[in-house]
């Protein structure tokens, strides 16, 4: 009895979070500190709840809200995919309240309200069981978050930002809505069960997916619509843009695949799977170049972001095709990968960003050139920037590694699916993958490298202060939460369990156990507590090593040398840290990779001013870089649409006569056409 | 209803003879130059209108026709035209010579109208009398005439006479249909009136402004110009 109250149990208290969260921010309108106070028991309570829902086996429940439009219910539903996404997004989100917890004096009080809201609608979105309510969540969290990212509104950068954002979330809505319109076409309600009943077909199931792509690729930061994210991510505080990358770019590619995997039915043709391939393999090189030359460490992470996105669309894609030709057991480790890689990339980027909070606020500054040495001012933030930075750059036995490991295993099966175009395009995505994941460790080591360890660059960062401590314990928990995903994904396997038997029909099973992930059931795989222990045992033995030589050469303990000062000499005394400018920077750091891929792939050019002999200013090295979304897609785009405007502008000054002939042509044109189908 | 008038009758090639010819006219308009010989063509045509109307009245034995008939000869075909000929001599342009376009585009255009109008019309009155279907084909090119002709000219006043060509376009259309109300036509041949009163307002404002009809000197002070 209680395995059978259980879903409509976790649904009834989802649907009173969802209300409850709304409310506290209401509350916060009066009292700002209500927001993350009333947020982040919500989220543990949910977080909990849903970790109970899913292992109490996740089966499906609805129920109908009597809130929308005249006549018609809400219905509200939860099952194995909404279930996962739900545990992501609240663990996430009690992180996040955590650390809103030190509102730093009021900094975040004109936006606390909307905090609350924004997690509240993501949840209202991965609860939705019909069309409207959907809509109406994923607008509200677009909003929501566009109020977040305004919180510092008087820089002027940030206001630029957040049009560029509410933009792009207009262009994602007029997309999405129009999907949802096209799908519920054939269909009498707007119900998901109604809807799955009738999937599309012929031209409106390609529109579907052309405009789901644009619609919740656009808030998930799939190339090449993922130009906003580096310049909101900025914008908005640590933990805001903690949940937009860590959750809300989820909440998307749950959209993405509720629309795609679900409401669209299995019988749409192979290639469907081809353009989320594309463009996450596009995504994950682009996003992982670029993560290298920001000199912004949240626009760092926020490239991040697009690349890990770009993965897991890669897994999505690839589960999409298997799944139209019937290779059940690859298109559910393709998913298993995508899944795995979600939750990973949930918790680790979160924890980055709120390590890069925690730095904003303690040493200052979000500058790579003007951070360094934070691992002796705060050195729980930069352990836990090390445990995020291991996911981040795929290193065993981390969350991240197993995330990716699993993705490159099923992009290794998927030659199978089909002949010798697609095998083609799956090796290059290989490679793609291989170059994007090799990309993510080099970014990793350059912000690590030049903000966390070496020398301060700036009095501010010498004088860094670490994160109070609801900061610590947000960022400590995430850690812990990706170090568990890390050494036992088979666990994250057989919670996204339900999920696979729902969208692709087949799970995991016999090859994703408590210790070791598999490939195929009786082949070797992968375990990463074995290979945690091998690590560790690794590390004592080169430790003692090392103590034995020291100790042999007769070195008592350890002693301090002067630092390595990239050749120069000792730096004057009114350089107490030695000279910034000696050690390597961000942009010198980039250098290789700017010159080789940068200037191909990015525009990347360097220029050197040199003053004449005599002028006092300072050398200087200018780097541009432009993304190809940018200079491809959006500058045009923008041209056209004042080209248009001033064409319409233009219609307004015509005169009497060419107004006439105006008229006179448009009314000629539809006479032709009127005669032309009767023609036919 | 039967058809009353079928194809080869002379019920029916008469009403075809006059519809042609208020065509024809409209055609003559398009590159007439002389003002006065455009006012004078548009009296034609409203005259062979209601000779058309009265044909109408006729074969379909319904009296209000000749009622329509009547009162395109008097307002149309005399009154109209006479007031159209004192303005032009109050404005002392009647012996102006306007550039319309030239014989062969307009011709060209012309025809092309027609066989787009004859295009639409045909197929899609698939059902009516043979005579409706023709009748409005060459109605809908008389619109489309009067419309061309609204917007080849430069004048006010031959725009105006564009625009009641245009409207003897719509009146033939509505006494080709068996069973149209007579208020359909007086409504549009009173608007026709009262657009008439209002341009010749308008002309004699334009006048004695720019000391032209042209009417591209409205378009520099409308605040067309930015």
């Amino acid at each position: 009895m209680a395995a059978m109250t259980l879903p409509g149990l976790a649904l009834g208290g989802f649907a009173l979070f969802v209300a409850a969260l709304l409310l506290v921010g209401a509350a916060a309108v009066a009292r700002p500190r209500f927001a993350a106070l009333g947020a982040l028991p919500l989220c543990a309570a949910g977080a909990l709840l849903a970790l109970a829902y899913l292992i109490g086996g996740a089966h499906p429940a609805a129920i109908a809200v009597p809130i929308g439009p005249p006549g018609v219910a809400m219905t509200l539903a939860i099952d194995g995919l909404s279930g996962f996404f739900l545990l992501l997004l609240l663990l996430a989100g009690a992180a996040a309240s955590a650390t809103a917890l030190d509102d730093h004096q009021g900094e975040y009080a004109a936006t606390a309200p909307f905090f609350p809201v924004f997690l509240g609608a993501m949840a209202l979105t991965l609860l939705a069981a019909d069309a409207f309510a959907l809509v109406i969540g994923f607008e509200l969290m677009s909003l929501a978050s566009f109020a977040l990212v305004l919180t510092h509104h008087r820089d002027e950068a940030v206001r630029t930002a957040a049009l560029l954002y509410i933009g792009m979330a207009a262009i994602g809505a007029a997309c999405l809505i129009p999907a949802l319109a096209l799908i519920a076409q054939a269909a009498p309600d707007l119900r998901f069960a109604t809807l799955r009943a009738h999937p599309p077909e012929g031209w409106r199931a390609v529109a579907v997916l052309a405009l789901v792509l644009v619609g919740a690729g656009s808030k998930a930061g799939l190339a090449p619509l993922h130009v906003w994210l580096p310049p909101a991510h900025s914008a908005a505080p640590g933990h805001v843009s903690a949940l937009m990358s860590g959750a809300m770019t989820k909440v998307a590619l749950y959209v993405l695949i509720r629309v795609l995997f679900d409401l669209c039915g299995p019988a749409q043709p192979m290639w469907w799977g081809l353009p989320l391939v594309l463009l996450g393999a596009a995504g994950a090189v682009l996003g992982g170049l670029r993560a290298n030359m920001e000199g912004d460490i949240k626009a760092v992470l926020a490239c991040s972001t697009v690349e890990n996105i770009g993965l897991i669309a890669i897994g999505l894609g690839l589960a999409l095709a298997a799944r139209a030709v019937d290779l059940g057991q690859l298109a559910a480790l393709a998913m298993a990968g995508a899944l795995l890689h979600a939750m990973a990339h949930g918790m680790f980027k979160p924890l980055l960003f709120l390590c890069a909070g925690a730095t904003q606020h303690g040493a200052g500054t979000r500058r790579l050139d003007r951070l360094g040495g934070l691992i002796h001012r705060m050195p729980v933030t930069t352990a836990c920037v090390l445990v995020g930075g291991a996911c981040l750059a795929g290193l065993p036995p981390s969350s991240g590694f197993a995330g990716e490991w699993t993705l490159f295993q099923a992009v290794l099966g998927a030659p199978r699916i089909g002949g010798i175009f697609l095998q083609t395009v799956i090796s290059v995505t290989a490679l793609l993958m291989a170059l994007a994941v090799a990309l993510a460790a080099a970014a990793t080591v350059r912000l690590i490298g030049v903000a966390f360890l070496g020398r301060p660059r700036s009095p501010r960062a010498a004088a860094a202060v670490e994160a109070g401590l609801p900061a610590r314990a947000g960022m400590i928990g995430l850690a812990a939460v990706s170090g568990l995903i890390g050494l036992f994904p088979g666990a994250v396997l057989a919670l996204a369990g339900p999920a696979q038997h729902l969208l692709v029909g087949a799970a995991m099973e016999g090859r994703a156990g408590g210790l070791v992930i598999a490939p195929q059931a009786d082949a070797p795989g992968y375990a990463a507590p074995a290979i945690a222990a091998l690590l560790g045992l690794c590390g004592v033995l080169v430790a003692m090593a090392v103590r034995r030589y020291a100790l042999a050469n007769g070195a008592a303990g350890h002693r301090r040398g002067p630092a390595w000062d990239g050749g120069f000499g000792a730096a004057p005394a009114w350089l107490p840290f030695g000279d910034p400018l000696t050690q390597y920077g961000g942009a010198s750091f980039a250098q290789p990779l700017r010159r080789s891929l940068g200037t191909t792939l990015l525009a990347a050019r360097e220029s050197v001013f040199m003053p004449e002999p005599g002028d006092t200013r300072p050398a200087r090295l200018e780097v541009a870089l432009h993304d190809p979304a940018d200079t491809h897609l959006f500058q045009p785009a923008a041209r056209a649409r004042d080209a248009l405007s001033g064409l319409a502008d233009r219609m307004q000054f015509l005169t009497i006569r060419r107004t006439l002939s105006l008229m006179f042509i448009a009314l000629v044109l539809f006479l032709a056409v009127v005669a032309a189908m009767e023609q036919m | 209803m039967e058809p009353r008038i079928t194809y080869g009758a002379f019920a029916y090639d008469v009403a075809h003879l006059l519809g042609g010819g208020v065509l024809a006219l409209s055609f003559v308009l398009l590159y007439q130059r002389r003002v006065t010989a455009v006012i004078n063509t548009y009296a034609m045509q409203a005259v062979v209108l209601a000779m058309a109307a009265a044909w109408q009245g006729l074969v379909q034995g319904a009296p209000h026709l000749y009622v329509t008939a009547l009162i395109a000869l008097a307002a149309k075909g005399i009154a109209i035209p006479l007031a159209l000929h004192r303005i032009v001599r109050r404005l002392d342009i009647h012996r102006s010579v306007e550039t319309a376009l030239g014989i062969f585009p307009s011709m060209a255009l012309g025809v092309a109208l027609v066989a787009l109008s004859i295009l639409v019309v045909l197929p899609t009155t698939m059902e009516s009398q043979a005579l409706t279907r023709e009748d409005l084909a060459l109605a809908l090119s008389v619109v489309l005439l009067g419309l061309l002709m609204m917007i080849t000219r430069r004048t006010a006043l031959t725009q105006v006479v564009g625009f009641m060509s245009l409207e003897n376009g719509l009146i033939l259309a509505a006494v080709g249909v068996a069973g149209m109300p007579l208020v359909v036509e007086l409504s549009v041949a009173v608007l026709v009136m009262i657009a008439f009163i209002v341009f010749g307002v308008f002309f004699f404002r334009i006048r004695e402004r720019f000391d032209s009809l042209d009417v591209s000197h409205l378009d520099r002070v409308g605040g067309a110009h930015r």
